[in-house]
């Protein structure tokens, strides 16, 4: 709050996330779903034959599956309307200087660059369906750390033989109909290997940007920890706000190796008129972590509950997540978490927060199968409603099959009480601080887990959404 | 001296439809200590409450008036800012909020004060030192977890920060915690001293007043001020209760304040609280 030392990524205003770009020069294939679309994507990228093949199988799952009906409407997205490619006048750069002057400004606006000479081992920059930049720190690389786009990775052989053992094996694209979308349609993203016993110091960025007009963004991120290495892996998100649908439908796949530990941080900030369909996925292995750390600001729909599986003996799974949901926002999250070994443990504390008519919705699934004897699950959810026109709920689901587990549930869903207004203003503060103090509070697990220049930014988000919300 | 600072008039007020002041003539003059006294669920928190604005009480009639200005219908952040501080015997838990930033917070509504920076930090540091309050204090939740000891050391803490006009200070039940008596007489003496505070103290506690300088006195049963005189009537109604205004035990619905239950006496060592208090104030008056 106001103690902490402010940066350049904590001037949030509102003209920060939401300004456009020209797309003068930007090429732009035609909307709607076709092979011939899929086709033209892919002969682009100049990609290997297996994965045309792999595009055109998921375009074909794609068509053969239903929107899902349990839920936010997202009967305002029609596919034909979205133009699912749309590629950046430029080539992807590891130069600054050398990225086109709008879209600089733009990554220079939302403190890219300047982020990554302060404190990350590496950055990435998606614009629209195309990475525009792409760093590591040589340090980094020296250890023998890749992080590159993934297209590019897939241009060297031995990268190439890695990912396809990788790629949508975690995440297929029978997995639902978005999943297939992504399959069929996807473009950018990045790919990450950190070898085994290697230990980062600092986080790698990748930051997405979507400034095209109606376009979905696709962009796959794999990320291999091996065993006894150590990442953290930042991923931001925002785009302006068009009156048309947007739609974004990323795939994440992590693979953590034994003794590893991989922390996911993410602040999503998309506009008010994405859909956003995200599938994250991490696969554990003996005695490793993956820790999970979402905040979830923007969208207009969100369907988003990253999902780990424990598949080694003695691995953790650890997630901390925010959802704050303003007037027309429908926002579905929370996690998903498959404990399939013995002496594995999942940690899910999650918050909510809706006003100005929003709705919330925390889902998890737990399962825990008989393999997974001598387990730990503890899920603790909170909700809180700041008026009587919003919405928040809570849908826990567990499935427990082993014995000798320890299962835990926590949910509470209130509102801003009027004592602990009454009791803030009572000492000056004036009742929109008062409340925006609360809903800090309640978000400060979540901002505790965040890397300090994070922690700021979410606490002006909220600060943001916070603005005129008390009548 | 006798400019008056508080005036209450023909205040009535209820909670939904149940009516619980009545007519309230109530006047403290700057400078002064007043005391409102009477038995559980006679009002007397409803009083400071409405004086300050809670928002679960409705003014019917009459008006509240503080240094000249009607704040009958003002809002509860701007009374605090035109000078008046109500300490809640029960404050609020705020989670996640860590103290330093919640004061800091405070003292930016107050322009008057110019505690920015480092004025700020010297100024927690000395107000921790006459409450003998550890530093550690500071980075925790705003009074989550605290004791009773603890939490009416973070309001005191803030009296003394903000430095009101007015303190209504509302120990309705302070006389079971010796921690909590104790630094309520240290942080009045200190109030006094530093800027001439006025203080209306609301509680049934007679031994907490013993060693106050209390100018006025005043009785409320069933949400009526019944008497009011000089200190005097305090020793009366230590000697005679409040039977003696009409008040039947009986009758009165305990709704306001926590009732004084026999265990919870039991866990309190009354007289050494008294004894710590006593000492306190005794200190306080001497530093004078």
């Amino acid at each position: 709050m106001a103690e902490r030392q402010r940066s350049q990524v904590a001037d949030v205003d509102r003209s920060l996330y939401d300004f456009t770009k020209s797309e003068e020069g930007s090429e732009r294939l035609d909307a709607g779903l076709t092979p011939e679309i899929v086709r033209e994507i892919s002969e682009r990228k100049d990609e290997p034959e297996w994965m045309l093949e792999h595009r055109l199988k998921s375009l074909e799952i794609y068509h053969q599956l239903d929107v899902p009906d349990w839920g936010p409407s997202i009967e305002g997205l029609d596919m034909d309307n979205i133009v699912t490619y749309v590629k950046p006048p430029t080539e992807q750069k590891s130069d600054w200087e050398s990225v086109p002057d709008d879209i600089k400004d733009t990554f220079e606006r939302l403190g890219i660059p300047q982020a990554e000479r302060a404190y990350l081992a590496g950055v990435g920059a998606q614009y629209d369906s195309e990475l525009v930049y792409h760093n590591i720190q040589e340090s980094v690389a020296d250890l023998g750390v890749v992080y590159s786009g993934i297209e590019e990775a897939m241009k060297e052989p031995k990268w190439e033989a890695i990912i396809r053992e990788h790629f949508m094996h975690l995440i297929t694209p029978d997995d639902h109909k978005f999943a297939a979308l992504h399959g069929a349609v996807w473009s950018g993203g990045s790919f990450v290997y950190v070898p085994a016993g290697v230990k980062m110091d600092f986080p790698l960025q990748s930051y997405f940007r979507l400034n095209a007009k109606g376009a979905g963004q696709f962009e796959h991120t794999l990320i291999i920890v091996e065993d006894d290495a150590d990442l953290h892996f930042i991923e931001g998100c925002s785009a302006p706000k068009y009156n048309v649908a947007n739609l974004h439908a990323g795939a994440v796949e992590l693979f953590v190796g034994k003794r590893a530990k991989l922390r996911y941080s993410t602040i999503e900030n998309w506009s008010k008129n994405m859909y956003n369909l995200n599938t994250k996925r991490a696969i554990v292995d003996e005695d490793a972590t993956i820790e999970w750390v979402s905040g979830s600001f923007g969208s207009h729909v969100g369907y988003l509950y990253p999902m780990s599986i424990l598949k080694g003996a003695r691995s953790n799974c650890d997630f901390t997540g925010i959802t704050f949901s303003g007037a027309t926002q429908n926002l579905d999250t929370g996690c998903k978490v498959v404990l399939n070994a013995p002496y594995t443990s999942a940690h899910i504390d999650s918050k909510g927060i809706s006003k100005g008519g929003g709705t919330q919705t925390f889902r998890s699934s737990v399962v825990v199968t008989d393999k997974a004897e001598y387990s730990n699950v503890a899920v603790a959810c909170a909700s809180l409603m700041l008026d009587d026109i919003s919405r928040s709920d809570t849908i826990p689901a567990m499935d427990v099959r082993a014995k000798h587990v320890n299962v835990g549930h926590e949910a509470s869903i209130g509102r801003i009480g009027d004592d602990m207004l009454f009791y803030l203003m009572s000492r000056g503060v004036s009742e929109q601080e008062a409340s925006t103090m609360i809903v800090n509070g309640f978000a400060d697990p979540v901002s505790k887990e965040l890397p300090l220049e994070y922690a700021v930014e979410m606490n002006n988000l909220i600060k943001l959404e916070m603005e005129g919300a008390i009548g | 001296m006798s400019e008056a600072l508080l005036r209450v008039s023909g205040l009535a007020a209820r909670a939904g439809e149940k009516q619980i002041l009545h007519d309230i003539d109530l006047t403290v003059n700057r400078g002064e200590i007043h005391v409102l006294m009477g038995p559980n669920g006679a009002g007397k928190t409803t009083l400071g409450q409405v004086i300050m604005g809670s928002p679960s009480f409705t003014v019917d009639a009459g008006s509240i008036e503080l240094d000249g200005a009607d704040i009958t219908s003002m809002e509860v952040d701007k009374r605090s800012r035109a000078g008046l501080f109500m300490s809640f015997q029960a404050p609020v838990e705020v989670p996640g909020v860590p103290i330093n930033s919640f004061l800091r917070a405070i003292v930016a509504q107050h322009d008057n004060l110019n505690l920015k920076g480092k004025k700020f930090k010297q100024r927690i540091a000395h107000i921790a030192e006459q409450l003998d309050m550890p530093e550690s204090v500071f980075t925790r939740e705003l009074n989550v977890g605290f004791s009773g000891g603890e939490r009416k050391k973070i309001e005191m803490m803030q009296l003394l920060l903000l430095q009101p006009k007015l303190a209504i200070l509302d120990e309705t039940d302070s006389g079971l915690d010796v921690d909590a008596l104790n630094v309520v007489s240290r942080a009045i003496a200190v109030y006094r001293e530093e800027c001439d505070g006025t203080i209306l103290i609301v509680t049934h506690n007679t031994r907490i007043l013993e060693h106050l300088p209390v100018d006025r006195t005043h009785v409320m049963v069933k949400g009526t001020i019944v008497a009011e005189d000089d200190a005097s009537l305090i020793a009366k109604i230590d000697a005679e209760g409040f039977e003696q205004f009409g008040y039947v035990a009986d009758e009165e619905p305990a709704q306001e304040e926590p009732a004084m239950r026999d265990q919870e006496v039991g866990q309190f060592d009354v007289s050494a609280a008294l004894a710590s208090a006593e000492e306190a104030v005794r200190a306080a008056e001497e530093g004078e």
